[in-house]
């Protein structure tokens, strides 16, 4: 660096310890909080909270959803990328703009729409009575909720990739007799395998995650449409707190994890991974 | 003739159809129909009955409170994003990647918990909430006061991350050149450094913006949810779900999002009007 580029030492120490007193305020206090707040009374207590068994139906029923609503955005994402990348057809760029389109909408209202469409007084919400079918606060809604705000996630991480290896190893292998299939899992799938690695991550810790948009197709029933977040909401509400930040902590860690394996993906990769922006 | 053939190889890669066929499939059935239902359901009140939930006095005070403290929450986020962008790409220090890595918390933390710890800081005997309340008087919790730092914690991560790579990439010839030519380091800033990043810082208070007005989980915690005060417009949404009232649920939401659309519509254009201005 140049005299001519650097900024004053005074001004240098002063915008880093800023940055570092607001960073510890904004970002680091808030999570320190969770973890207190759950071991206030100890150990003991949170370890029961967690043990609990509405507690562990709704880990079972987070880990239910996330392993339907991942494995489905995982398969459309690399459809989109795919199709998006090698190929060449009119409306493409339109096409980014609606898988992204999730991103823009608020987390309730993208409950809202299945109650829309499956609820009570929706589009099917006869039919589907008539046939002892429910959706809406159940676990088909929790999915459907889910996937919606959860769709971009791999189809963003992969595409940029994508494009930029181009098409070339892809038509070589096309050239000397590769099958679509062969070419996808031989070819294309090896060089981007980190990339959808962390998109599939991203796209899980969200699902696990989720809460407005669950908050509204599940019947908030107990034992049954309960997801981890949605019973930390219900126990803070009934003033069980230490319950309350004791699960919500086990949420925080899975977050942590996340963070962690980001980090470590990106650092073999040396590619960033766009988390929400 | 020569385009043509350039172009036989490329579509000779097979696939599109089923690659194609899938993604329509999955965006048509879990986004498009869903969002046609949210532009469709409203219209069974008629023109009248979605004026009336509309311009009901708690409705326009949520949407005031929402997209009020959604910009304001933005624009604080722009100088203080800038700082950490600044800071993590310019300056090398014990703790760097550290700073680098906590800036992602928002977007890694659920929007219930971080709902729940923000509300502990900020409650009267919280962390931050205590001495604020001891020194200025001040209440953050159940206030829009409380709103407003929900908002901001979500969406300063988002002009970080926008500000970021651009800073990166910024060539300090540019600044150098405006300090031989006799430039003081502040005239540097002002007129070299901070127009080139006025895109960028653009596209992060959009981001930022369009996350934090339809924001649930992370403010109704720390809200307190009082009718006309602190009641933001996705919460409305649920009460109305709540009492059965379908369409006036979907009237809100089809106006919460034609509204944010709107103003990132005239976000874009004034991101032009300074890309423009550059160039």
């Amino acid at each position: 660096m140049s005299a001519a580029t650097d900024d004053p030492p005074w001004a240098r120490r002063l915008l880093i310890a800023l940055a570092c007193v607001l960073g510890v305020l904004i970002f680091l206090a808030p999570l320190a909080a969770i973890f207190v707040e759950a071991l206030r009374r100890g150990l003991e207590p949170a370890l029961e909270a967690i043990a609990e068994p509405d507690a562990l139906a709704a880990m079972r029923l987070t880990l239910l959803v996330a392993a339907i609503a991942v494995p489905v955005n995982t398969l459309g994402g690399l459809a989109a990328s795919w199709a998006i990348a090698k190929f060449d057809f009119p409306g493409r760029r339109l096409l980014v703009t609606l898988i992204e389109l999730p991103f823009s909408v608020s987390p309730v209202i993208s409950g809202l729409v299945y109650v829309l469409i499956f609820g009570a007084q929706g589009w099917f919400g006869e039919w589907l009575r008539d046939r002892d079918i429910q959706i809406i606060f159940a676990l088909p809604g929790l999915v459907l909720a889910t996937t919606f705000v959860t769709f971009p996630f791999v189809a963003r991480t992969l595409l940029p990739l994508m494009q930029e290896q181009g098409r070339e190893e892809e038509e070589a292998a096309a050239t000397l007799g590769a099958g679509g299939l062969q070419t996808f899992l031989r070819v294309t799938l090896p060089n981007v395998k980190w990339a959808l690695l962390g998109g599939v991550l991203l796209c899980n810790a969200r699902a696990m995650g989720e809460f407005g948009a669950v908050a509204v197709v599940s019947g908030h029933i107990r034992g049954q449409t309960n997801t981890m977040p949605l019973h930390v909401e219900i126990l803070y509400n009934e003033y069980m707190f230490v319950g309350a930040f004791a699960v919500a902590s086990l949420l925080a860690l899975l977050g942590l994890v996340t963070l962690g394996a980001k980090a470590v993906l990106e650092y073999w990769t040396s590619r960033p991974i766009g988390m929400g922006a | 003739m020569t385009a043509a053939t350039a172009r036989a190889p490329r579509q000779a890669l097979p696939g599109l159809g089923l690659s194609l066929g899938v993604t329509l499939a999955w965006l048509g059935l879990i986004v498009l129909i869903p969002l046609s239902a949210l532009a469709i359901k409203p219209w069974s009140l008629g023109i009248g009955g979605i004026a009336a939930v509309l311009l009901d006095e708690r409705v326009l005070a949520a949407f005031r409170l929402s997209f009020g403290t959604a910009l304001l929450a933005a624009a604080i986020s722009l100088p203080l994003g800038l700082l950490f962008a600044w800071v993590i790409t310019r300056y090398r220090f014990p703790g760097r990647r550290l700073l680098d890595a906590m800036v992602d918390l928002p977007f890694a933390l659920p929007t219930a918990v971080a709902g729940l710890a923000l509300t502990a800081l900020f409650a009267g005997n919280g962390w931050l909430g205590a001495p604020l309340a001891a020194a200025f008087g001040w209440q953050v919790a159940y206030r829009p006061a409380g709103v407003l730092v929900a908002l901001v914690f979500v969406a300063l991560p988002f002009v970080i991350r926008s500000v970021e790579p651009v800073l990166r990439d910024l060539a300090l010839e540019g600044e150098e050149a405006a300090a031989t030519l006799g430039a003081t380091r502040t005239q540097t800033l002002r007129r070299v450094v901070l127009p080139a990043l006025a895109p960028s810082l653009c596209t992060g208070f959009g981001l930022g913006f369009g996350r934090a007005v339809g924001e649930y989980g992370s403010v109704i915690f720390i809200a307190g949810n009082m009718p006309m005060v602190t009641e933001i417009a996705p919460l409305l949404i649920v009460l109305k779900l709540e009492q059965y009232d379908d369409a006036a649920a979907a009237a809100i939401g089809l106006a919460m999002l034609v509204l944010a659309f709107l103003i990132l519509l005239l976000l874009n254009l004034v991101q032009r009007g300074l890309r423009r201005g550059r160039a």
